[in-house]
């Protein structure tokens, strides 16, 4: 049999996958992904039906072990207060991600320099901003320039979001307060773009985007790098990286859609995973130059994961908001996002304003938090809040710490008997001081706007969607799993692009930055090609 | 669905589980949620998202037993409401996902729906009308000066 060959196989068809597959097909070079989960049909998606959020609690659930559908692993969560939530399929999390779309600020990159935590990047935020632009443009950004709590960036931008009933409502409350606010950068097209049409607010981002309005790499990246003659092999799973005796990479086993074993060889491998999937295949790929995993002689490979923890605020309001109907981000806050001493936490977080809820998450989260009881009353308890109700999250800085990490399940394996990804994962005193702040500050610009009502939690349990920091990047070896461009220190043909290469999270949804960063680490292996390996 | 997902017994127990998450309601012309076309949603549901359902109602009858001295379906209502109380509490997440089950299926009912003043369809394809929104709210932070934190 001949053998199966590739110049760069990319493992992931995610949000960063897709742009290492588009940006790399121009070198006219072999590349195959392999991804463990199927091409999604929009046709399909949950919106298109009257059952459309039970869907979500079933096929479409964010968590994994919810979902558990085939291309799914299990992730033993036990030691960790916030669950993951991820999705396995072309297009990775950004099938299901909301796309709220900000960037990183400058200041994200120096945390170490200004607030003496964690450490600085080895990139800045100007090295990196010629590639937020690309992958805006690639992925279609509703939005509004001159934010005044950004540098400013030319980014080219379809026409925000509308603001809807609860949206002026918010912004009444900011306004009264004095505190900022400004329409959010949504990867939500508001026009017509490179043949995908714009949204009609079907309010059900979070379960797939039947119109294809929402930017999920399936339907922005994907298409093109196909079209220039990259691979996709969908449902197969990798179980290892191969090594050769030289110590660089030489493929991946991965088991088909029939669950037939299979070997790829490969002389460049680029690992797109996620924070999670990463990692987890990393320690999976023990050999004897790599006892421990490979690309983990620094020991730092799965160590200081990073969720973002999240608190929630939703006010109960005398006046119709929009329910359901909309994109459910529409505008953010970032007058808490640098640090101040004052508030005895350092770092910060975006207020991230949620629109409404549709009528049977309305029910389930008023009986989770006991705004509705069962029996005598529910139904006027309900419509209390049916269509009346709006709020946001605090996305909260969360810092690296060693012990917050992924490790592999001694017992529990997936379909193909590949083990399992183990979360150990605490909060800490910092973040639940920032979770606090941020339930206390919206509770004011919600009272502010009027709300009668107020409900909050924090963390919010299942809101692990940020996956980062557990391969993360930097100058020294000894520190870190890859270099300034996404090279593993320790195996010279192999690459990361996923979430886990982040060194801090910022205080704003990662996944802009991801891609964003896939596009550098692409142009840097393309810029290279001569000396790569040296 | 298997025909055989729930017994009759255990779809009686479901039934009466059901309205006392929702019952009925003659103000805003509802049933409950132990209406037939909504249980059978319900059973449709739990089969996917719930297999072990019938263990739940096997939970909350040991309870009837105990506190009703009958089956659950032969208590009074003051009795059930005693049991459905225990069943909360002795087995809070199992009661939290019927919970769960039941309002995600009385909640898409066309009676339920049309009551609320939603449209009998599914979001896509035709999509909703948000208002655009009064922009000028924008003003007083478009007059802000640029805060983001210098690094330099
Ligand atoms: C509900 C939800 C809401 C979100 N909302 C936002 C938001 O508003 N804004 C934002 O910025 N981010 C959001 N996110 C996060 C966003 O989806 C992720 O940041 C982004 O998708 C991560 O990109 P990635 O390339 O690191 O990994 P992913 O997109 O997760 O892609 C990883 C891919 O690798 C595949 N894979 C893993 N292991 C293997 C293996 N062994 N073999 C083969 N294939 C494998 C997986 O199947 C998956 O498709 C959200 C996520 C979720 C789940």
């Amino acid at each position: 049999m001949r053998e199966d060959v590739a110049d760069v196989l990319i493992i992931g068809a995610g949000a960063s996958g897709a742009v290492m597959a588009w940006s790399l097909a121009e070198t006219k070079m072999r590349i195959v992904c392999l991804e463990q989960g199927p091409l999604m049909n929009p046709l399909t998606y949950p919106s298109t039906a009257r059952d459309w959020e039970a869907r979500t609690q079933g096929d479409f659930a964010t968590n994994p072990n919810i979902r558990r559908l085939p291309q799914d692993y299990p992730v033993n969560e036990e030691n960790t207060p916030i669950k993951v939530a991820n999705f396995n399929g072309v297009g990775g999390g950004t099938i299901l991600y909301a796309g709220h779309f900000p960037r990183f600020h400058p200041s994200d990159f120096r945390v170490k320099s200004l607030d003496g935590v964690a450490d600085d990047w080895p990139i800045d935020y100007a090295t990196i901003a010629p590639y937020y632009a690309e992958n805006e443009r690639m992925t279609g950004v509703a939005g509004m320039n001159g934010d005044p709590a950004y540098p400013s960036d030319n980014a080219e931008r379809t026409p925000a979001l509308p603001l809807g009933l609860a949206g002026d409502t918010l912004a009444k409350g900011f306004n009264s307060l004095g505190w900022h606010w400004w329409p959010s950068d949504t990867a939500i097209i508001t026009e017509e773009r490179d043949g995908r049409a714009p949204c009609i607010n079907l309010g059900a981002c979070g379960a797939g985007c039947a119109q294809g309005a929402k930017g999920s790499s399936d339907v922005t990246y994907w298409p093109h790098a196909l079209r220039a003659g990259v691979e996709l092999r969908t449902r197969c799973r990798v179980r290892e990286i191969t090594v050769g005796n030289d110590g660089m990479a030489t493929g991946a086993i991965y088991y088909d859609g029939d669950g037939n074993e299979q070997e790829i060889k490969a002389h460049v491998v680029v690992m797109a995973c996620n924070g999670i999937g990463t990692p987890r295949l990393l320690l999976n790929s023990t050999s004897q130059l790599f006892p421990n995993g490979l690309a983990n002689t620094s020991d730092q490979v799965g160590r200081n994961l990073m969720f973002h923890p999240y608190s929630w605020a939703c006010g109960v309001f005398e006046e119709e908001q929009d329910g359901f109907a909309g994109p459910h981000k529409l505008i953010r806050s970032q007058e808490f996002y640098e640090t101040d001493e004052n508030r005895g936490y350092v770092r910060g977080y975006t207020l991230e304003i949620q629109r409404g809820m549709p009528p049977v998450r309305t029910a389930q989260t008023a009986l989770r938090l006991g705004m509705v009881p069962w029996g005598e009353g529910h139904h006027d308890a309900y419509r209390k809040l049916f269509k009346r109700t709006t709020g946001m999250v605090a996305v909260c800085e969360d810092l690296p710490e060693a012990h917050n990490r992924v490790t592999l399940d001694p017992n529990m394996t997936d379909s193909n008997g590949i083990p399992a990804p183990k979360i150990d994962y605490t909060l800490s005193e910092n973040s639940r001081k920032m979770l606090d702040h941020g339930v206390a500050r919206s509770t004011d610009i919600l009272k502010a706007a009027g709300a009668y009502e107020v409900y909050s939690e924090a963390p919010i349990p299942y809101g692990g969607w940020h996956l980062m920091g557990t391969a993360r990047m930097g100058k020294d070896p000894k520190t870190s799993v890859v270099n300034e461009w996404g090279r593993s220190h320790d195996v010279k043909n192999l690459f990361i692009v996923d979430g886990s290469i982040f060194v801090t999270s910022a205080g704003v949804n990662p996944t802009n930055t991801i891609q964003a960063l896939a596009l550098y680490v692409a142009d840097q292996m393309k810029s290279r090609l001569a000396n790569l390996f040296d | 669905m298997p025909d055989s997902f729930l017994t009759s017994s255990e779809r009686e127990t479901l039934t009466i589980l059901a309205d006392a998450v929702i019952p009925e309601s003659v103000k805003f012309g509802v049933p409950g949620a132990g209406d037939p076309l909504i249980v059978e949603e319900i059973e449709s549901d739990a089969a996917k998202q719930m297999p072990d359902i019938s263990k739940s109602l096997n939970e909350l009858e040991i309870l009837a037993e105990q506190f009703g001295g009958d089956v659950f379906s032969n208590l009074d209502s003051t009795k059930r409401c005693i049991v459905v109380e225990e069943f909360r509490s002795a087995h809070p997440a199992a009661a939290a996902k019927i919970g769960n089950l039941v309002v995600q299926c009385y909640y898409r009912d066309d009676r339920v729906m049309r009551s609320l003043g939603m449209e009998l369809r599914a979001p896509h394809p035709k999509g909703y009308e948000v208002p655009d929104g009064d922009w000028s709210l924008l003003e007083p932070v478009r007059r802000r000066e640029s805060f983001y934190r210098r690094t330099d």
